[in-house]
């Protein structure tokens, strides 16, 4: 079956995919003899690009980040109006979109950032200024940096103290159970690790395309690299009724009617959850992983706020810990990566590309192409390896920066908390707008009933309803979020998530904002 | 060894007992020039700017540098291809470095790894006509990895070793009609300043190219990550943006590139902080969206190699506090008996010449060595530094030279030295 695709009205240059070979040359062929000709008569073809969106890669097509899609877009413009003095009905955008803790005024912890400076400038070492714990820990990384420098390549894999010391609090943190650096990788943040394993496990074509399961709703980097890697998203919807809670039956009847049409062969899950905030119980885990086991599932474990737990009643259990707590018959044979970043959690430092993935029962030889694949984008920065290396090697007990960094981290993790639950409990006080408990993450993801017009004129446009009501927010408020068709939703449900970063009395301005605007929207469009 | 030091002159051992300042085990050279390290250092903590030690200059940069980052902290994201002042900055030193040739930050992204993006948007992994990536014999490992990884068909073109590794436009057209057979080439790969190879394509070779590219409707992909580190007396590096502006309406308007460069190999040579560019010229603008999505769903580029790569592009200047740094080298170099350096102009390399006794020669020529490589290992023996001799890199018969890095502990080893000598 051959079929040409002519991209620009011209004779010369036609675009030809899915024809067979033969045909493809045979075009090219012509082209180029043409323009052969036309230079011999001295004068250069008109050329139509080589790269125009026919010849792109198609996946790019699809690749959606609705963190930072048309609605940030346009909130940055309205950010500029109103610095050129455009007037507005309000006087700031707040941009409630993404995770960026220190974007919206939350302090770095102080430690961390001493070591840092100590290892980007090491005569620092001789001022006084600095604590003995803060130097120590900057003589060690430089140690084992290459040329004792922070600006030096490192191994792909990461810096070898680092791993060791990344491997040490994953078994203090999971009781003791032991985790080996060789196979710890350092990463450019959690989303370096998680594409790498997508990419890792992507194969196949047709029905035997690898198929990757990803809870609906999902933090959209995973969406976003399905596409770019043309892999299949198999959507599992969480139960939004009982707290978006995972249902293994649920998992049971995507993972069936998926194998239909591709290989399913990888298992996401986020927790605690993005943009959810669910946080997963013991017995939960511990059903996901026989499920996995059962149904020969790579289990990719998104772990990044692992200590961003609030609600009473919910603890943190690290997928790593309950699959060896299950005994050998599961500890022995599920493949598991799982992942952390310094973007999250306590830190909220996102700009420094730190992370890291242990991987579980991988097979050596599949180990190995990761190592391989790791090594072409070289090494992770090097301040965010030294940096993951810090947040799993904090002060301890004893030492002279130990009472600051707890007082310090206690305040950022309290104050989230406390923003957790007045989020949960004003936007539960707006009609048309209901909010599940945020029990851990950074983010409250309430459904919001539309009314039957604005949903009709927001399909007239061509929109996402809730992108409507969205851009409807930020134009009128300078309110900036993301609507849920980003991260994915029931049919006919709409959503949308905020973050709980603002400090908390811009916070309640906000909320009360959005409260006013939601029953203005509704009365409007009724 | 006691005997063959006896046989140095009096003033190599001199130099070399002076040059002894310890360097600890320093095995890979690093640069360490104090401005950029303070300015990072005050960045990642900026209490550091309440500091009377800091001079001026590197507190002002530090503060600008901040303003641009949300919350005031490293440590948010930013805008996915880069924080907005940088991207200009970068832009602007394109501009300087080629002679006025515009250059607008919209086609400016940062991200170390820019050159995956783009193949990522030029391959098609899954078509029955396989995507051609025209590539130099020799190449690095890692790109030839990163092509396979996106399902790219790799159509070899071997550089010309005997003409000192140049690209010859024929071999393009060869390598081109061969892999016209089996596969769908759209783009050619450039390195330049070369990797391995350390060649620099005259700038009629690369007319040369971007012609051939234009007839042959290919995108140049340019890697120019080398271009600070240009030796030589003769050469000159010519970015293909530069060259390709100047080739006429028709060509200079239609030819598509990607230009990358990066702060890991030239002027900085900090390569853990990750920070890199590419530039676009005449990119569809309707992929270039499709391109900032791509980058969009890689969050941002580490804030440490940005504001490494705004250093980069706008480093201090004559009359700045922390300029002296920078050309104090040549000058102390100039106040040493037996040993004369070129003003440094560029790059993080200094490269004097080495005057050596008839003695040293000698001696050196008995051992089957060459004066300068011998000169190397006894400094590398005597105080642990590690210095390359300009054997290795080529000179004129009969001089000699040593390579170093514009290190700190050299800055004040060069005192010592001079101190010493008065």
């Amino acid at each position: 079956m051959c079929s040409i695709h002519t991209v620009i009205p011209h004779p010369l240059f036609c675009c030809c995919y899915e024809t067979l070979n033969g045909k493809c040359l045979a075009l090219r062929t012509n082209i180029t003899s043409f323009s052969k000709a036309m230079s011999e008569n001295g004068a250069l073809p008109l050329r139509g690009k080589v790269l125009t969106l026919d010849t792109m890669n198609a996946n790019v097509k699809k690749v959606d980040y609705a963190v930072r899609g048309p609605i940030v877009q346009r909130a940055v413009q309205i950010e500029k109006e109103l610095k050129e003095g455009v007037k507005k009905p309000f006087e700031e955008v707040i941009k409630a979109n993404i995770g960026d803790a220190h974007a919206m005024g939350q302090r770095p912890i102080t430690f961390f950032r001493q070591v840092m400076a100590l290892c980007t400038y090491p005569q620092l070492l001789d001022d006084n200024k600095f604590p003995e714990d803060a130097k120590n820990r900057a003589r060690r990384i430089l140690q084992s940096c290459g040329g004792n420098s922070i600006g030096a390549y490192t191994t792909s894999q990461g810096i070898d103290c680092v791993r060791h010391d990344v491997a040490n609090y994953i078994q203090r943190r999971d009781g003791g159970i032991p985790s080996d650096p060789d196979n710890i990788y350092l990463t450019t943040g959690a989303s370096d690790g998680i594409v790498t394993i997508l990419k890792l496990l992507t194969t196949g074509e047709g029905r035997t395309r690898t198929g990757v399961m990803i809870s609906i709703p999902q933090y959209p980097l995973y969406s976003a690299s399905i596409a770019e890697l043309g892999a299949v998203q198999i959507n599992y919807y969480l139960n939004e009724e009982k707290c978006w809670s995972l249902d293994i039956s649920e998992l049971q009847r995507s993972l069936q009617a998926a194998r239909e049409h591709c290989n399913p062969c990888v298992l996401c899950i986020i927790n605690p959850g993005n943009p959810t905030g669910q946080v997963q119980s013991r017995q939960c885990i511990e059903d996901v992983i026989r499920f996995a086991a059962k149904e020969n599932l790579f289990l990719m474990a998104d772990e990044v706020y692992q200590d961003n737990v609030y609600a009473e009643g919910c603890a943190f259990h690290s997928f790593k810990k309950v699959l060896f707590e299950m005994g050998p018959e599961y500890s022995s044979k599920v493949e598991l990566a799982s992942f952390h970043s310094t973007s999250k959690c306590y830190m909220g430092e996102c700009g420094f590309r730190g992370g890291y993935m242990e991987v579980m029962n991988m097979d050596p030889e599949v180990k190995a192409q990761l190592t391989k694949l790791v090594s072409v984008r070289l090494c992770p920065p090097a301040p965010g390896q030294a940096l993951m290396d810090l947040v799993v090697n904090s002060p301890q007990p004893g030492e002279p920066s130990y009472q600051t960094f707890m007082k310090e981290r206690t305040a950022v993790l309290s104050a989230l908390a406390e923003k957790a639950k007045l989020t949960e409990e004003i936007l539960n006080t707006v009609p048309g707008i209901s909010c599940n408990p945020v029990q851990g993450a950074m983010y409250s993801f309430p459904r919001i009933t539309l009314p039957e017009r604005s949903i009709n004129e927001a399909k007239a446009k061509g929109q996402a309803p809730d992108m409507f009501y969205c851009m409807k927010l930020l134009e009128e408020t300078g309110i900036c979020l993301v609507p849920g068709s980003g991260f994915g939703q029931r049919e006919g449900t709409y959503h949308f998530r905020m973050t709980i970063l603002p400090p908390t009395d811009k916070l309640k301005i906000m909320l009360n904002k959005l409260k006013e605007f939601h029953q203005k929207f509704t009365q409007q469009y009724s | 060894m006691a005997k063959e030091v006896s046989e140095c002159t009096v003033w190599e051992i001199r130099v070399m007992k002076l040059m002894g300042t310890p360097v600890g085990d320093r095995n890979n050279w690093s640069i360490s020039n104090y401005f950029y390290l303070q300015v990072l250092a005050a960045c990642f903590y900026p209490a550091l700017l309440e500091d009377d030690s800091l001079p001026l200059d590197v507190k002002q940069r530090a503060e600008s540098l901040l303003r641009e980052c949300d919350g005031g902290s490293v440590g948010s994201y930013t805008d996915s291809s880069g924080i907005t002042k940088i991207k200009h900055c970068v832009s602007q030193f394109i501009t300087r470095r080629d002679g006025g040739v515009p250059s607008s930050p919209d086609n400016i992204f940062i991200k170390s790894g820019s050159q995956t993006i783009m193949l990522k948007l030029l391959i098609h992994s899954k078509d029955s006509c396989q995507t051609g990536v025209l590539i130099p014999v020799p190449t690095y490992a890692s790109f030839i990895i990163a092509l396979e990884e996106q399902g790219a068909a790799i159509i070899p073109y071997h550089l010309c070793e005997e003409q000192g590794w140049t690209l010859q436009v024929e071999e393009l057209r060869k390598a081109l009609h061969t892999g016209r057979k089996t596969c769908n080439p759209v783009a050619l790969y450039i390195c330049n300043p070369g990797n391995p190879t350390g060649h620099i394509q005259s700038r009629k070779s690369i007319e040369e190219v971007i012609r051939f590219a234009a007839e042959e409707r290919l995108f140049i992909l340019a890697d120019e990550v080398y271009q600070s580190c240009v030796y030589g007396d003769d050469t000159e590096f010519y970015s293909y943006k530069k060259v390709l502006s100047e080739m006429g309406s028709t060509i200079c308007s239609t030819v598509e590139l990607a230009s990358f460069n990066s702060v890991s190999k030239g002027f900085m040579g900090e390569c853990g902080l990750r920070g890199g560019y590419m530039e676009l010229v005449n990119l569809d603008p309707a992929v270039k969206e499709y391109a900032s999505r791509l980058f969009s769903a890689r969050s941002c580029p580490p804030v440490v190699g940005q504001i490494a790569l705004d250093l980069m592009a706008d480093p201090p200047k004559p009359g700045d506090p922390s300029f002296p740094t920078f050309s104090e080298v040549g000058e102390v170099f100039a106040e040493l008996p037996g040993i004369s350096c070129q003003p440094l102009k560029a790059g993080f390399f200094v490269f004097p010449c080495l005057h050596f006794s008839l003695k040293a020669i000698k001696w050196a020529k008995k051992r089957q060595m060459e004066p300068d490589m011998l000169y190397c290992l006894r400094l590398l023996e005597e105080t642990g530094l590690h210095v390359r001799p300009g054997c290795e890199y080529g000179q004129r018969k009969d001089s000699h030279h040593i390579r170093f890095v514009k290190a700190d502990d050299f800055h004040i080893s060069l005192f010592k030295i001079k101190d010493a000598m008065e």
